[in-house]
């Protein structure tokens, strides 16, 4: 009896990993080409960007230049806490103004791996076949840490390898190692927290939402807090891998938090686990309307109802960060007195204060993150097709134009809405601090100025829905490089050119800059002409569904 | 007699896949016209091809008069369709997708959409996730049941469906008949088409093989009988209308035409019958008896192409 007992309890205990083995070795082969890109991209443009400093700043007066603007509340905001800016080296650039970034990414590999490893499976149904099989109750969730967690862990090891034999002067081995373990720890505690919420969402893109809804926190909470004492980037995962102060005077205990909160957080996750059901979230779907409105029966009021809740939550979220940014208005302006480099960068642009400056540059950056949202919103066209949910709606008296216009207008104006929201938390906060409600004004109008960039970036993925469907992700690629180029190209001095190939790159830099219409007429007409031409090619080709 | 559907010579290729390989279809006004055959015969792309969803090759394709790829929106006022899977928005109640579909389709008889909802067991309030395979189907029939269309193009509409609703579509269906309407109905079901088609169109591998009423294909309505006697039966193989009989003892195993079955069923009876399942020939049966000569003068194999 007794053994019988300790046998089936050993068994119950071994049951929940079952299968984890197997699981492991299918992602890795579902994902033999997407986990190597994410690691090559990530490894070769850190080494790539330090490979840069040496011809960018060949003397110590450039680099303290460099390090002048980053004492600026500007500088921290985009970069970090600002270690080492006395004896600014390559090394503490890079600790400075390359690690906060490069974690944003390594955070967001790991919520799109893990979501695409746990939610995404069981929100297609294929999980029920897996889960049929002999695979334990928390084989999915360990076989999608392991092959994230490994994938962090490599990413970390070939970055320290990559950096420590870059041969570069000041870039340490040291320095490299703590530059690596920060970027790996902070990519293990979003794996971490991404398994707990995609216990909590039943959809794969709300719990990437909910994933990445802190990332964005854990950015935000950082630059908030090197721009003004620090306090509040101690809150945040990327302020600990900054903490670690990689090539300046190297910290290890600030390693310590995210692994440690990561383990706690994969307990609540495999206990969340044990209580719902497959397919379930643990938010339980309640009964609606029993008829649909007749707002609801036109392609625009559909569309409308399925961006509802994003537009909503983005528009909040870019409006608390444009409020966030406004309110440091006043530090920027004690900021200037005493910095000799400031005062001369400022001088540069006659005519512009220094405060302008900012709210450009701040203006720009909200405007390209307003830009993820209208490429979500004009990809939810291919989504609704392949999904089979485009069908039924096409097979009744809707026209493709008419359709795909409604899903459109919410892409183009909701995406407009979300830069304006921006700009108006911005302005507000800005009007507020400084005493002057004209800034208000001023500052909603230079956000409407970047509406047609916007409006390009949606053009492009409508492009491709129409023409080359199954290539819509390519629709990123501007994104991606509009942001890259707006951000570092100062720090890598890039090329005049590179910043002209980005719709963002022709926005007058108001306010502050001269205005000029003719370039936001042409990126209207060019957006224009994008969008026609996918509506062209989806009117004339095949509808696919699975 | 005017024709709701006038297909000839429809060839759609995806790649190097040929689809539809020379497909040609009559369907009548007025008449409930099954469209059977096979997973993979090409149905659903017939339908698609005749809901301007996607372009033929070549061929030439008439719906309601028009041409269903430049005149579809003024057509889709006239047709509700049910697709063989639906996917219904997460987000949204049943109901909302019933009334949304409606509208877009130009409106739909409320009362009826009601009384739907309760002949087909559906709860209305309940979110498009939640719904199992079957209710999905439901608030896709309703829909499609509850508009005016004059033609219901429904894509194996009750594959989810329990038997009692399967009885609920047929009433429905038969009611649509009774009303003037046309139905297109692709099934691989046999005795779904058996009960309310008038005629029947087999596809196989894009073409369609066989058109006609289902009197006329009297081999369609074939059943298979299995028995164990007391006794062993004899003179079965004799009987008019009985075909392939395999006997082994006290058990025997044929095939006999409808007609027959009372004088078929007679002599089991006589050499005392311990039981009795008989069960309508599957579609993969007919297709291997029917046209497995055809696919071995092809040079294909009758069990490879099964």
């Amino acid at each position: 009896m007794t053994a019988v007992a300790v046998h089936a309890g050993a068994h119950a205990r071994g049951g929940s990993l079952t299968g984890t083995g197997a699981l492991v070795r299918f992602a890795l082969r579902r994902d033999r080409v997407r986990i190597p890109v994410w690691i090559a991209a990530l490894t070769f443009s850190t080494v790539g960007s330090v490979s840069t400093f040496p011809t960018n700043y060949p003397t110590v007066g450039d680099r303290q230049t460099r390090a002048e603007l980053m004492t600026s509340p500007t500088g921290a905001a985009l970069s970090g806490p600002g270690h080492g800016l006395d004896d600014y080296t390559f090394g503490a650039m890079m600790g400075n103004e390359i690690l906060g970034f490069l974690a944003i990414f390594v955070a967001l590999m790991s919520v799109l791996l893990f979501v695409r490893h746990t939610r995404t499976e069981e929100e297609s149904g294929r999980a029920e076949l897996v889960r049929a099989a002999v695979v334990g109750r928390h084989a999915v969730t360990t076989a999608a840490l392991i092959v994230v967690g490994g994938t962090n862990l490599v990413l970390g090891a070939l970055i320290v390898l990559g950096l420590g034999t870059s041969g570069v002067e000041s870039i340490t081995w040291a320095g490299s190692l703590a530059f690596g373990a920060g970027l790996t720890a902070v990519g293990l505690l979003f794996t971490a927290i991404t398994a707990v919420t995609a216990q909590l969402v039943e959809y794969a893109r709300g719990a990437a939402g909910l994933a990445g809804a802190l990332i964005g926190l854990a950015y935000a909470l950082r630059a908030a807090g090197d721009m003004g004492d620090g306090a509040l980037s101690w809150l945040s995962p990327i302020g600990w891998a900054q903490a670690m102060r990689p090539y300046v005077d190297e910290r290890w205990w600030p390693l310590v938090p995210a692994p440690v909160l990561a383990v706690a957080l994969v307990a609540v996750a495999f206990a969340l686990t044990s209580r719902r059901d497959v397919g379930a979230g643990l938010v339980r779907p309640r009964p609606g309307p029993r008829t649909g409105s007749g707002f609801l029966g036109t392609p625009f009021g559909l569309a409308l109802r399925l961006h509802r809740a994003a537009l909503l939550w983005w528009g909040t979220a870019m409006f608390l960060f444009g409020l966030m940014y406004g309110s440091l208005i006043q530090d920027v302006e004690s900021a200037i007195e005493g910095n000799r480099a400031l005062r001369e960068w400022v001088a540069q642009s006659p005519g512009t204060s220094f405060t302008d400056a900012f709210l450009a540059l701040i203006l720009s950056m909200l405007a390209t993150i307003s830009a993820i949202y209208a490429i979500l919103a004009a990809q939810r066209l291919r989504g609704e097709e392949t999904a089979g949910r485009a069908e039924p709606v096409l097979a009744t008296a809707t026209s493709r134009a008419r359709w795909m216009s409604g899903q459109l207008a919410v892409a183009l104006f909701g995406g407009a809405a979300v830069i304006l929201l921006s700009a108006l938390g911005l302005g507000l906060g800005a009007a507020a601090t400084a005493g002057d409600a004209g800034q208000l004004f001023r500052i909603l109008g230079a956000g409407l100025c970047y509406v047609p960039a916007l409006w390009v970036t949606v053009g492009v993925a409508v492009a491709l829905f129409g023409l080359a469907p199954r290539a819509i992700a390519l629709s990123w690629v501007l994104l991606v490089y509009a942001l890259t180029v707006g951000i570092f190209s100062g720090l890598l001095k890039l090329p005049s050119w590179t910043m002209n190939l980005s719709p963002f790159g022709h926005v007058p830099q108001l306010p502050g800059a001269e205005f000029d219409l003719l370039p936001l007429v042409a990126l209207t007409a060019l957006a224009a002409a994008l969008v026609a031409a996918g509506l062209a090619g989806f009117r004339r080709r095949d509808l696919h569904s699975n | 007699m005017t024709t709701a559907i006038d297909v000839s010579g429809l060839v759609k290729t995806f790649g190097r896949t040929r689809a539809l390989d020379g497909l040609d279809l009559q369907v009548t006004t007025g008449e409930v016209h099954g469209f059977l055959g096979p997973n993979g015969a090409g149905k659903s792309t017939t339908i698609r091809v005749l809901l301007g969803l996607l372009r033929a090759d070549s061929g030439r394709a008439v719906l309601l008069g028009g041409d269903p790829w430049r005149n579809a929106v003024q057509l889709h006022r006239r047709l509700a369709y049910v697709p063989g899977d639906v996917d219904l928005w997460p987000a949204l109640t049943g109901g909302q997708a019933i009334d949304l579909l409606g509208r877009l389709r130009g409106g739909l008889d409320r009362a009826r959409r009601n009384e739907l909802c309760e002949r087909f067991d559906l709860d209305p309030s309940k979110k498009g996730r939640t719904y199992s395979k079957g209710n999905r189907q439901k608030v896709a029939l309703v829909s499609a049941l509850a508009s005016d269309a004059e033609l219901l193009v429904l894509d194996e509409p009750t594959a989810g469906l329990d038997p009692l609703m399967e009885a609920v579509f047929q009433e429905c269906i038969l009611e649509a008949r009774e009303a003037g309407r046309t139905v297109l109905l692709s099934s691989h079901i046999l005795a779904q088409v058996e009960k309310l088609c008038d005629r029947v169109s087999i596809i196989r591998q894009g073409k369609v093989v066989q058109s006609g009423a289902l009197s006329e294909m009297r081999h369609l309505t074939r059943t298979t009988i299995e028995a164990e006697t007391a006794h062993p039966v004899t003179g079965l193989a004799e009987l008019p209308g009985v075909h392939n009989v395999q006997a082994e003892a006290a058990r025997v195993r044929f095939d006999v035409d409808g007609e027959h079955l009372t004088t078929a069923v007679r002599a089991l009876g006589e050499a005392g019958l311990r039981s009795l399942v008989s069960h309508p020939p599957t579609l993969e049966e007919l297709f291997l008896r029917h046209y497995g000569d055809e696919l071995a003068a092809n040079g294909v194999r009758a069990e490879a192409a099964s």
